[in-house]
């Protein structure tokens, strides 16, 4: 299977790749899939307090190269967006983006239940409610 | 000699035509293009006689006598002819077949539908080094048992099952036994008196012939084997596979066959000690693993595992320059990992993190050479993308974690 030109480019030169303090209350951890499954996917972001804007984000991915490709680009899209606009990512932009095959969808899944486990575990450390399950997936 | 890229390392997939094999094919495609059943002209006779010498090249490389050999399209149709044509022929004496869980899939399914035809087949598990268990095998037989089908070098992991032990056990009990030869016939030696088989499969293609040609070997004598055919018509190959007879690939079986039994020894010694080479530079990477039976092993293969890193992603990383292939199972729709390597009792995490090297006839010391530094870089890169790697290093156990799955 040949992989898009974009799913190369975010695999050899991934944006954002790393750590934040997850300690930190205002940085939300994200960490989904398994590894039986062949994908795990840890996702943070830092939210700026003042503004209320996404200020940083990073990624660790376990995973083949769609789903490398796909956290990359999610925490691309997530700089600079408020929390609530980051939850109105759904996982069909990253297939387009990327131009993913039908067999890969399930890593924009991952990618986009990465990005809401985030935002649930800064909401929780802030006081907010969880977001109810159907909105985590 | 500048390196050319991309290297092919899935030599157990299959192997490049040995130039000299195609070579020895080129008269019987347009010049002597005949049918080897037509008996009454010259262009009848001339491919019968290239038949009947291939027949005797292929028999001689595994011991065997030309009137033994069977030929089919290639090693499925073998491993089915053999399988079910041993169920229907000997249905009067049982219907219980033994086999083992990391035996290609053609064998495998070939099981299966037997076992829908109203056959019984028992599945023997295999050890950690992917070897069975001969107490098990043993144990296994029944009244009805009528056959034993344990592969003889496995394609995944090139471990070689105790294939003399088995046809013993076979033998003791009356059994037949039939081995899928596959990816050991023309790698190492294989007789088929001294191993003591009664049926087996090989491939052209897995032994730098054409496809769409492989061979089953059935035995004459001390038993004398039948199987029933499973494809109707003419009555070719003594009644057992119908069907004209591919007269240019049989040619090359029979020349690649010769070409193994003359330079298997030295190709054997040659390609183990690159093995050993490769493999031995890749277990410098922390947390590298060789599945299998590393001393039962075929000559070409390693199948090393990589911790916390996935197989296709690790593969991205430089199957622009390098091809082999992974037990990962993101490429498959089914998200299942190689069936063989959890056989082993991997976890899911290590099978998912698989590579199989397959070397070959013309695999070079240059092209180890950078396989070796292009898969380590791979996969020092793809750790720092890891975040099991990451807990991994800080001390978390991974494996108490509650993962999600979906």
């Amino acid at each position: 299977m040949a992989y898009s030109d974009k799913v190369i480019d975010h695999y050899t030169n991934p944006k954002n790749v790393g750590t934040l303090d997850k300690a930190k209350t205002n940085v939300g951890t994200g960490l989904v899939g398994a590894p039986e499954c062949g994908d795990v996917m840890r996702l943070q972001i830092e939210v700026d307090e003042a503004s209320g804007l996404i200020s940083d984000a990073k990624f660790k991915t376990f995973g083949c190269g769609s789903a490398i490709a796909s956290s990359s680009l999610a925490t691309e899209w997530l700089k600079g967006k408020t929390v609530d606009q980051a939850l109105a990512i759904d996982n069909m932009d990253i297939v387009e983006e990327l131009n993913l095959p039908p067999v890969k969808i399930h890593c924009s899944v991952l990618a986009e239940d990465a990005i809401k486990a985030a935002i649930n575990d800064y909401r929780v450390k802030n006081g907010l409610a969880a977001l109810t399950e159907t909105a985590a997936h | 000699m500048e390196l050319k890229l991309p290297i092919y390392l899935d030599n157990n997939a299959t192997t490049p035509m040995d130039p000299r094999v195609l070579e020895a094919m080129l008269p019987y495609f347009v010049e002597k293009f005949g049918n080897a059943a037509s008996r009454n002209h010259s262009f009848g006779w001339v491919a019968e006689e290239a038949v009947d010498y291939a027949r005797e090249q292929v028999a001689k490389l595994i011991g065997a006598d030309a009137k033994e050999i069977i030929f089919t399209s290639g090693a499925t149709e073998a491993n089915n002819l053999a399988l079910k044509g041993v169920f229907e022929m000997y249905a009067s004496k049982g219907n219980h077949i033994i086999t083992c869980t990391t035996e290609h899939k053609a064998v495998l399914d070939a099981c299966k539908h037997i076992e829908k035809m109203g056959g019984q087949v028992t599945y023997l598990e295999v050890k950690h080094d992917g070897l069975i268990d001969l107490e098990e095998l043993e144990k296994a037989i029944t009244d009805k048992t009528i056959l034993i089908s344990i592969m003889y070098g496995n394609n995944e992991i090139g471990v070689i099952q105790p294939i003399r032990e088995i046809s013993a056990i076979a033998r003791k009990h009356g059994v037949l036994f039939f081995t899928d030869g596959t990816q050991a016939v023309g790698k190492v030696p294989v007789d088929v008196l001294a191993d003591g088989i009664d049926l087996m499969a090989f491939s052209g293609h897995k032994m730098y012939g054409p496809k769409g040609v492989g061979a089953l070997y059935v035995r004459r004598k001390n038993p004398r084997v039948k199987v029933t055919a499973q494809m109707d018509g003419g009555g070719h190959e003594r009644g057992m596979r119908s069907g004209t007879l591919n007269v240019p690939g049989i040619v090359g079986l029979g020349k690649a066959c010769e070409l193994c039994m003359n330079e298997m020894e030295e190709e054997a010694k040659r390609l183990s000690t690159m093995r050993d080479r490769l493999e031995n530079a890749l277990m410098q990477v922390e947390e590298a693993y060789v599945n299998g039976n590393r001393e039962h092993r075929l000559p070409h293969t390693t199948n090393i595992s990589f911790k916390y890193v996935e197989g296709e992603g690790l593969m991205m990383g430089f199957n622009k320059n390098i091809a082999l292939s992974s037990g990962s199972a993101c490429t498959s729709a089914s998200l299942e990992p190689s069936y063989v390597l959890k056989a082993l009792g991997l976890g899911d995490d290590l099978a998912h993190s698989s590579l199989r090297f397959g070397l070959g006839r013309f695999t070079t010391d240059e092209q180890i050479d950078f396989t070796i530094e292009a898969i380590t870089s791979s996969v020092l890169k793809l750790r720092e993308m890891s975040p099991l790697w990451e807990m991994y290093k800080e001390g978390v156990d991974i494996d108490a974690i509650e993962w999600a799955h979906h």
